[in-house]
């Protein structure tokens, strides 16, 4: 089956257990995480992680409601996007 | 990974903090074979055309902003110029009944706008055009959504002034039926232009089209600011390439949208349009990107020099993002709808006379200008005559899109709500024109060689 590929993209104060969370979330609907990378830009905490959502049973959509909880209780920026939008704006 | 991190924080805070997005996603639809002499069926046809292909695109849209996580912020339908689909009607307000119909299916389907109440005059005027001018005033004041638009001149056929002096008074009903003229917001007078649109006012189906054509609006002029923001040092040559860069990354976007948006509706697609278009939120305004480039106030000297750069650069961009760049294409400079043009009308570095030396170089034309309410009609038509002239003779499109407030001189604040913004009245030469544009019949097409 092919890869449904989406970034998770997380902007914010540095914490404990945001990619504990986030991770426990997208595990819990059956979501493959595919790649990870943090680091912080610009004095914020930045975390990019790109998903396989082909096995879960979750749309976008979906996955962003449930995220926002972490994303309120946090304090923290999170959004959710098909891997295409990069490839069309950063690879020829 | 594939992508490195400072890729994909980039297009993430377009969206968060630059105010990137869709603009518009208009649906063309040809509506020629709902035509019926039978005004009913035909009205019905027309509603029913336009309703079920409004609620897929708005459902389907908003699929993929989801997917995508880029905001689309308008869905519109253009049509066939509404002159061309009413002659088999014997009705003399048969406009006027599809005018109805249409702003009744927008507002059923969802969709903010629907353009193409218009028609094509450059040589010369068929009796249902003559009735769809007639009828501007009433529909403008009597429905929401409906969007209208005449060309009056095209380089192939050079400018119909017998059009162009009834649109002068045409401008002035329309403006004291509707308040602060707002009716006049919805109208787009034109030479040039193009059949494949997406943005209102002007857009319409053309009759070049295939049934359905969808075309896309990008946006982004708070990603451009903040990427001239960046580079403040550099000369502007670097500049032209860190603009054409980014223009670059904007229109791949839109081209991915628009291509999967017409796969899904199962509609072909048509064409990206690359214009940078403000909106009336600080921080996405053409202006404010001159004005970061080094230009102290928009229309200060250097203004035009400043803006043929920023758009060449975007349209060099935009040309090798996407084969489809089409519409409109241009830098829009809508005064009332950009806070940084306004804030330079305010300020006094901007007047009419400057933004018709911008348009030349760049821009597509006096957008969204409010002029006095007591403006002689022959002199609105003058002010046409001379932006549409440019257009002409230069083989570009140019628009003009001036609101007459009743009750207001020059200096004196408009506010129009919304999108649409506010702006503060600009001065009118009080010198006029009357004799000559009196004269009328059709400026000849001019000659396309001796170029200087």
């Amino acid at each position: 089956m092919s890869k449904y590929l989406v970034f998770i993209t997380v902007i914010g104060k540095d914490q404990k257990g945001i990619i504990a969370r986030i991770s426990n979330a997208v595990y819990k609907h059956n979501i493959n995480i595919e790649d990870l990378n943090q680091k912080v830009m610009e004095g914020y905490f930045v975390m990019t992680m790109l998903a396989d959502m082909s096995d879960s049973s979750m749309t976008i959509p979906e996955l962003k409601k449930e995220l926002s909880v972490i994303e309120k209780e946090m304090g923290l920026s999170i959004q959710v996007q098909h891997e295409d939008i990069f490839k069309a704006m950063h690879r020829v | 990974m594939e992508y490195s991190i400072e890729e994909v924080m980039e297009t993430v805070k377009m969206t968060l903090y630059h105010n990137f997005d869709i603009r518009t996603v208009t649906l063309g639809i040809n509506l020629k074979d709902c035509i019926h002499s039978d005004i009913e069926v035909f009205k019905s046809n027309v509603y029913d055309r336009v309703t079920d292909y409004g609620r897929t695109l708005v459902s389907e849209a908003g699929k993929l902003e989801a997917k995508y996580g880029i905001p689309i912020i308008n869905k519109r339908i253009s049509v066939t110029p509404v002159s061309l689909i009413v002659e088999a009607c014997a009705e003399r307000d048969a406009p006027v009944q599809i005018a109805k119909t249409l702003d009744r299916a927008a507002k059923d389907a969802g969709i903010d706008f629907i353009g193409g109440y218009g028609a094509l005059v450059q040589k010369g005027i068929t009796k249902a055009d003559a009735l769809l001018i007639d009828s501007l005033p009433e529909v403008l004041s009597s429905t929401e959504r409906v969007c209208a638009f005449l060309n009056v001149a095209s380089t192939v056929s050079g400018m119909n002034m017998d059009a162009v002096i009834k649109l002068g008074k045409t401008l002035r009903e329309i403006s004291n039926r509707t308040e602060n003229g707002i009716g006049c917001t919805k109208f787009a007078v034109f030479s040039n232009a193009p059949e494949d649109n997406p943005f209102m006012a002007g857009a319409f189906h053309g009759i070049g089209e295939p049934d359905f054509s969808l075309n896309i609006g990008i946006s982004g002029p708070g990603v451009v600011r903040s990427v001239v923001e960046k580079n403040k040092d550099c000369d502007l040559t670097a500049l032209s390439e860190v603009i054409k860069r980014t223009a670059f990354k904007i229109t791949r976007a839109g081209e991915l949208i628009g291509r999967e948006l017409a796969s899904n509706m199962n509609v072909p697609f048509g064409i990206v349009d690359i214009s940078l278009a403000s909106t009336t939120k600080v921080g996405d305004s053409v202006a404010g990107i001159v004005e970061m480039m080094g230009v102290e106030k928009m229309g200060a000297p250097g203004s035009t020099a400043a803006l043929a750069l920023l758009i060449d650069a975007v349209k060099k961009g935009g040309a090798m993002a996407s084969g489809n760049v089409g519409g409109l294409s241009g830098t829009f400079i809508p005064v009332s709808e950009d806070s940084g043009m306004n804030a330079a009308v305010k300020a006094g570095a901007l007047s009419i006379e400057k933004l018709e030396a911008l348009t030349a170089v760049c821009s597509v034309g006096l957008d969204m200008v409010a002029i006095p309410g007591d403006t002689p009609a022959e002199t609105i038509s003058a002010i046409i005559a001379d932006e549409l002239s440019i257009g002409v003779v230069n083989g570009k499109t140019t628009g003009v899109r001036l609101i007459p407030v009743p009750g207001k001189k020059a200096g004196d604040y408009v506010n129009f709500g919304g999108l649409l913004g506010e702006t503060y009245v600009m001065d009118v030469s009080a010198f006029g024109s009357r004799d000559f544009i009196l004269r009328g019949g059709r400026m000849p097409s001019p000659i396309t060689s001796m170029r200087n």
